[in-house]
């Protein structure tokens, strides 16, 4: 691991201050439960650390008024145990805690959750010497180097939004939950603050794998913010995985219910595991709406959320396994009680 | 128990070899604030880079790390690349807490941090400043054990023993969290912790046993 200078601001201002000096190879770090497992692999290679974890005030989970709030620097364990959430939304507290271990839990904040690096192999796969681009080639580690996982060992890869330069899973769970609801993260950074629909904080691979987010340089997420929604107590996060806990997806599908009786009056779906990006489902939402909820027409609209899906060599699996996850979790939603 | 003197004083030697006006910027809670303002690593001349744990290390890259472990609170200055299982087990040579994968996916480096179980491998070192750290040579308050401690040898909860740290502290996190339920919450919330051996039918029922004499304690 290279080097790097150490510093813990104790505002954002102050965080934003300490990037504009240090420069391009700094880094934010907040729990560290990514950024720094990468670094240890040598894949990310900031000269300069700076931990917002200490800025004061930014952890507070605010679920009492219009809208539900998060604080960027909220503990994944303390959202995922929130009893408004559990009750109310339980699409997003099961997201939270179907997600990593509660040691990890209790140092991710879901702020830095949304800027997870993805789990795919081969990306993983550096050397560890700085001057190499890893055992096998990897847009995403080394732009223009190649993808190892296309025609390779990828029973783990996307089959919704990739590109011939990756197809690397987009690994979250909350994400995908937030998607699936709509929210809006909040942020901060050298030209001033901004709001972005979360559904535009993330980028397709296209030919630029290597850029996965869209923040300018310095910006910092400072605050999570879902509408209130009837649907959310009619709400699960469904997901698949190779062992029963902890750990990453093969799919999984948020999905929440607005119904009328055993009609859909509007749906929320989003899948896990299975894109590059967290995937909204809106051809399966609105083919939902009016209809009557059976395991069949839950199916129909899990075979629609896979629309356009293109399966490699190993991992022509997902695109079944999806839409049947999705179907599974409209029906767990549909029996939870308005 | 513990014996963190010879590190102690080898500390000291490695902080009288620094400039003074550095160290005393650097003292208590202003150290970490006051280095963003410094990229460039200290003003004045170092003749030589100072030695952490016997490794010649900038001072724009290390930290002055003030941290309570086991209830006893040590300052030593760290590589700011050292994650808190390091500076447990190669500072202080408290070699309780494991290292397994190094990358959070085992849980034998499981120590409490402020009271809460985390992965002490993906933890920066720095991150520990001004917090209370405990690891599993701090469980037991006296002589005897834990009383999860007694529950693994109890119960058998174990082989090989090298998962057995990490596993105890996050089961008594678990206990004190709650989650120590039913069997089916006690495995789910276990997850974090792989033994390879296959003791977990042991470890369930140790938790399950455990739980009940910490709730009577």
């Amino acid at each position: 691991m290279q080097p790097f200078t150490y510093t813990m601001p104790r505002t954002v201002a102050e965080a934003i201050a300490a990037f504009r000096q240090a420069g391009p190879d700094a880094s934010y770090i907040a729990g560290g439960t990514s950024l720094y497992d990468v670094m240890k692999l040598d894949i990310v290679r900031p000269r300069h650390l700076i931990d917002v974890s200490a800025i004061e005030g930014l952890d507070a989970i605010e679920t009492g008024r219009d809208q539900l709030r998060f604080g960027a620097l909220a503990r994944m364990s303390a959202v995922a145990t929130d009893k408004t959430l559990l009750r109310d939304y339980p699409v997003l507290a099961e997201s939270l805690w179907k997600a990593a271990s509660q040691q990890l839990r209790n140092m991710a904040t879901v702020g830095g959750n949304l800027l997870q690096r993805t789990r795919c192999l081969y990306f993983r796969n550096g050397t560890g010497n700085p001057s190499s681009v890893g055992l096998y080639p990897c847009n995403k580690r080394e732009p223009g180097s190649g993808c190892a996982a296309i025609g390779g060992l990828d029973r783990g890869q996307a089959v919704l939004g990739q590109s011939d330069a990756c197809t690397a899973v987009s690994p979250g769970d909350w994400p995908v939950a937030l998607t699936a609801m709509d929210a809006t993260v909040e942020l901060a950074g050298p030209d001033g603050s901004r709001a972005m629909p979360i559904a535009e904080l993330y980028r397709l691979p296209g030919d630029t794998p290597h850029l996965e987010f869209m923040l300018q340089p310095g910006e910092i997420i400072t605050a999570i913010i879902v509408p209130k929604t009837p649907a959310g107590r009619r709400s699960t996060y469904h997901k698949i995985r190779d062992r029963e806990s902890y750990a990453f997806a093969l799919a999984s599908a948020a999905v929440a219910l607005d119904m009328d009786g055993d009609h859909v009056r509007r749906a929320h779906v989003a899948l896990g595991g299975v894109g590059t990006r967290p995937w909204r489902a809106r051809a399966a939402e609105q083919l939902l709406v009016g209809q009557r909820l059976t395991p069949e027409s839950a199916l129909t609209a899990g075979r629609a959320a896979l629309e356009g899906a293109r399966a490699g060599k190993h991992n022509g699996f997902k695109v079944d396994l999806g839409a049947r996850t999705v179907a599974d979790a409209l029906m767990i939603a549909a029996e939870r009680s308005a | 128990m513990t014996n963190y003197a010879d590190d102690e004083d080898q500390a000291a030697k490695v902080d009288a070899r620094q400039n003074v006006s550095r160290r005393s910027a650097l003292k208590g809670g202003a150290a970490l604030a006051v280095l963003p303002l410094t990229f460039e690593g200290p003003a004045e001349a170092q003749p030589t880079a100072p030695m952490v744990a016997g490794v010649a290390v900038e001072p724009a890259h290390s930290v002055l790390l003030s941290t309570s472990v086991n209830g006893k609170v040590v300052e030593f200055r760290v590589d700011a690349r050292s994650s808190l299982l390091d500076f447990l087990r190669e500072r202080l040579a408290l070699t309780g807490a494991k290292k397994g994968c190094d990358h959070g996916q085992c849980g034998a480096c499981t120590v409490h941090l402020d009271g809460r179980r985390v992965a002490s491998c993906l933890t920066l070192a720095a991150k520990a400043q001004g917090r209370e750290v405990i690891t599993i040579e701090g469980l037991s308050d006296g002589e005897g054990l834990h009383p999860m401690q007694q529950a693994f040898i109890d119960h058998d909860a174990l082989q090989c023993g090298y998962c057995t740290p990490g596993q105890i502290m996050a089961a008594v996190a678990l206990v004190n969290e709650g989650n120590a339920t039913s069997k089916e919450r006690i495995r789910e919330y276990m997850s974090g912790n792989i033994c390879r051996c296959g003791a977990y039918v042991g470890i369930v029922a140790a938790i399950e046993d455990a739980a009940s004499k910490m709730r009577r304690a």
